[in-house]
Order: structure tokens, then sequence, then C-alpha cells
């Protein structure tokens, strides 16, 4: 079968690849592209562990086809940190040990970002309802909601303190 | 497996000309969160896939010169939720379509795809009805409009002739003191399938009903517009016994099913319910309207 040409941007990067019409863009991430950050739960949309970003609007990866990629921009989890500076919450996550074996945390995280970016200052129930398409096989649930709270509002006070020029 | 082609073409009379060429075994892609998942599990294998994206028409937001909304039907419930004046006119229907999954599936699932995959239990769905919502629709033979009742014709089937594409819905303008609202009622908090939907559009005028449309999800093998609810609403001032009434008009329009999310007497009951509460959020927006 003839495989289709794919010009895309990935985590701000140009990216080309050959894909087949039903392939999801997860199996293109994580396969020709090798970036494995993004994970395969329940490839049905349930579970978020595939979470990426699509022109800036959170999706799941697996429900998408590698196809739609043509001309958009892609935000993986390797896009999240910038050089070797963490983004404040995989900082925040590591110090409050928001993660147990680790395997939902990628699309945990490119989730509270998106979270963050609509609303700097959730409540407990918007975060955990801005996370429910995110699944935590260990249940830790609680940590996780906890992280988000404490970056949402050390990043307000960052944003406060910073010159109204720069801000 | 057999060789599915895609196709993202830029036009609609492109996409109805490759939906109709295929003759049933091509599948119409907006946001793919129920085709994808159906893809995956064997259930559909298309010959074809035709993405509706690339055509401007099916993925706009515009307010019409008399003052409704069209929406297209492949716009997605993030986009609606982020549309400046949509929820603020319409909540009830902004309600509904962003209870369709998680905010990951918000990002792309449409509200045509859920009138379209025709569960009885799509969120959008009642409340679209009670919006009174038009569709409008480009086959073969040209376009044609029909109420956004009229498309489920029983679970997983619609009244699309064959080759027929969903292009568009159209919200009609509100009169002054008008408020919609959408509830539904699920076991848990999030992420879960109606037991019971219910969307209802009020206008008051002096406190007095005076237009009222009811929609019922999940309790028939398609949505259901509940005349006799509306009637019993209209001319009253919301009464205890014009409340009863409709309440119990959409418990005797029930025909549901027994299974896992609710028995048959459950949903009867509990769409009776949801009624009155539903009434009570949209005659408060009414109200302030």
């Amino acid at each position: 079968m003839a495989k289709i040409h794919v010009t895309t941007t990935v985590n701000g990067e140009p990216v080309e690849f050959l894909c087949e019409p039903q392939q999801s863009m997860l199996d293109v991430l994580r396969g020709p592209l090798g970036l494995t950050g993004s994970k395969e739960g329940c490839g049905s949309g349930d579970c978020g562990a595939c979470s990426i970003t699509l022109d800036g609007r959170l999706i799941c990866s697996c429900l998408m086809l590698a196809v739609e990629a043509e001309g958009h921009e892609i935000g993986t989890i390797e896009g999240m940190a910038s050089g070797d500076g963490l983004h404040p919450l995989q900082q925040k996550f590591l110090e409050m040990a928001a993660l147990q074996c680790g395997i939902c945390t990628p699309g945990v995280l490119i989730a509270a970002r998106a979270l963050l970016e609509k609303n700097p200052d959730p409540t407990e129930t918007e975060v955990r309802f801005g996370l429910a398409g995110n699944l935590c096989r260990c249940t830790g649930y609680d940590k996780i909601v906890r992280a988000v709270l404490e970056t949402a509002a050390e990043m307000r006070g960052a944003k406060a303190e910073m010159p109204e020029a720069v801000r | 497996m057999t060789d599915i082609r895609y196709l993202a073409p830029g036009t609609l009379d492109e996409a109805v000309g490759a939906y109709a060429a295929a003759a049933g075994a091509a599948r119409i892609l907006a946001g793919g969160t129920d085709l994808l998942v159906q893809m995956r599990a064997g259930v559909v294998r298309p010959g074809l896939i035709v993405d509706i994206k690339k055509i401007a028409e099916m993925t706009t937001i515009e307010e019409t010169p008399e003052g409704g909304f069209r929406i297209g039907a492949a716009v997605s419930g993030a986009r609606l939720a982020e549309h400046p004046r949509f929820g603020k006119v319409w909540p009830g229907v902004l309600e509904g379509i962003n209870l369709i999954g998680s905010k990951q599936v918000q990002g792309r699932a449409s509200p045509g795809g859920n009138l379209c995959n025709a569960s009885p239990a799509g969120d959008s769905v009642p409340a679209m009805i009670a919006a009174g919502a038009v569709v409008t629709i480009q086959g073969p033979n040209g376009r044609r409009q029909m109420p956004v009742e009229a498309v489920p014709a029983g679970p997983g089937r619609t009244n699309l002739a064959p080759g027929e594409i969903l292009v568009s819905f159209t919200l009609p303008p509100q009169p002054a003191g008008t408020g919609d609202a959408y509830l539904r009622m699920i076991p848990r908090t999030e992420m879960d399938i109606a037991v019971v939907g219910c969307g209802a559009c009020i206008t008051l005028e002096d406190g007095v009903v005076t237009q009222a449309r009811i929609g019922l999800g999940a309790v028939a093998p398609t949505p259901l517009l509940v005349g006799p609810a509306a009637a019993a609403l209209i001319g009253s001032r919301l009464e205890e016994a014009a409340l009863a009434a409709a309440a119990a008009a959409c418990s005797a329009a029930c025909r549901p099913i027994d299974d896992k999310r609710g028995t048959i007497a459950y949903r009867t009951k509990v769409a009776g319910v949801l009624l009155r509460r539903c009434v009570a959020i949209a005659a408060d927006r009414a109200g302030r309207a």
C-alpha cells in the first residue's frame, strides 16, 4: 500500500514522515519519530496516557490519524521542558512525588499544562474535572491534584513578582 | 487487511462526490473519537475515510444575520466552549456538548459526530432538540434541511440518505426572556454515559411561559422531542400543577431499555425528575435574559 507523506511540526521543529492511512498519531510518534514519552494505555480515548496538543488544544493521540497532522502543530511531553529546565509542573511532580509507576505521568502533565494555560487559578474541583480524562492505575490522584494546585500557586506568584512590562 | 484510502477534500462537493461514489464503504471523519475506536475494535472497516475538517463551512461558527448561530458539523466542543458568545446565548446546548467525554475528547469531538453516531444517549442531542436546531445536509441530490430530532433513526442509524453528509446546525434567534439548560443523570460525577438526559428551552414573558421545548435522551431508541411536556408548561407560571403535568408527560414518553445503567422503571421516573430540575435552571436563565 502506498504510504502517505506528511509534513508537520512537532514541538516546534519541522518534521516529515510516511504513514499508513489508518495509523494513529500515537503509533507514528512512538514508532518512526521515536518519541516514546506519550504512552498507549487503552487505545480508545479513555485513559489519557497518550495526551498531546494539536494546535495547542489537548487531545488523545490514539484518537487522531497521523495523516491529520499535515500542516498542524503537535506538542508532546518531549517538548515540555525547555533545554535543561523542567517545566514548573514537572519540577513540582518530582518534588511532591506526584507519581508512582509513571505511565500516566506524561499525559497528566500535558493535560495539567493545558488546564493551567486556560485557568491559572483552578479550584481543586476544577483540577479534578480537568484531569478526569487521565487515569492513574496506581490511583495516586491526591498527590497529582495537590501538585497541580501547588504549581498553579507558584506560577501565579512568579508572575505577580515580574515587572509589569515583562508580564 | 484491505486497503484504506484517506481523503481530505477542500470542498463539500468533492466530499459528497467521493462519499457517495464509495457506496457505503466510506466513513466520515470529523473528530474521530467514535470512528477510530470503532475501526480499532474492528466494528467498521472503511474502504475510504473522508476527513471533512478542511472544508471551511464544516469547521466554522458564525452568528446568522437573524441573530441565530450556525455551527459547522465538525466544530469541536473545545472550540464552542472558547467562543465568546455561544455559551452565553445557549448555555444548555454548550453544557450538553461539553459533557461528551474528557477534555481530550472535547478537543476533537463534534456535535455533528455526536448526532450522526446516533447513540440514544448522546448528550448534545436533547439540548439541540430543545433549542429547535435545524440541520443542513448535503448529498448527491443537493441540500436539504431537517429538524435535529429527525436525524436519528435508531441506535447507530440515521435518516441520512446514502451519500448525504451532515453539514451544519442552525440554532434560531431567541426571543427576549429565553433560557436553556441540559442535565443528565449518571451514577458518578464525570466521564459516563447518560442514564437519562433532559434538555429544556423556555421563554418567559412577565413570568408566563410563552414558548417551551423539551428534549429527552437515553429513554428510547432515539432522543425525543416531548411536545406534550412543552404544552403542559406553555401558558403556566411554572406552578406545581404544570410541572407535575410536564414531568408526567416526560415519563409517559419514555420507551427505555433495561440495562446495567438503569432499569425501565428508574429511567421513566428520572425523566420526570430531570424535567423539573432542568426547567428550573432554564427558567432562571430566562428570567435573567
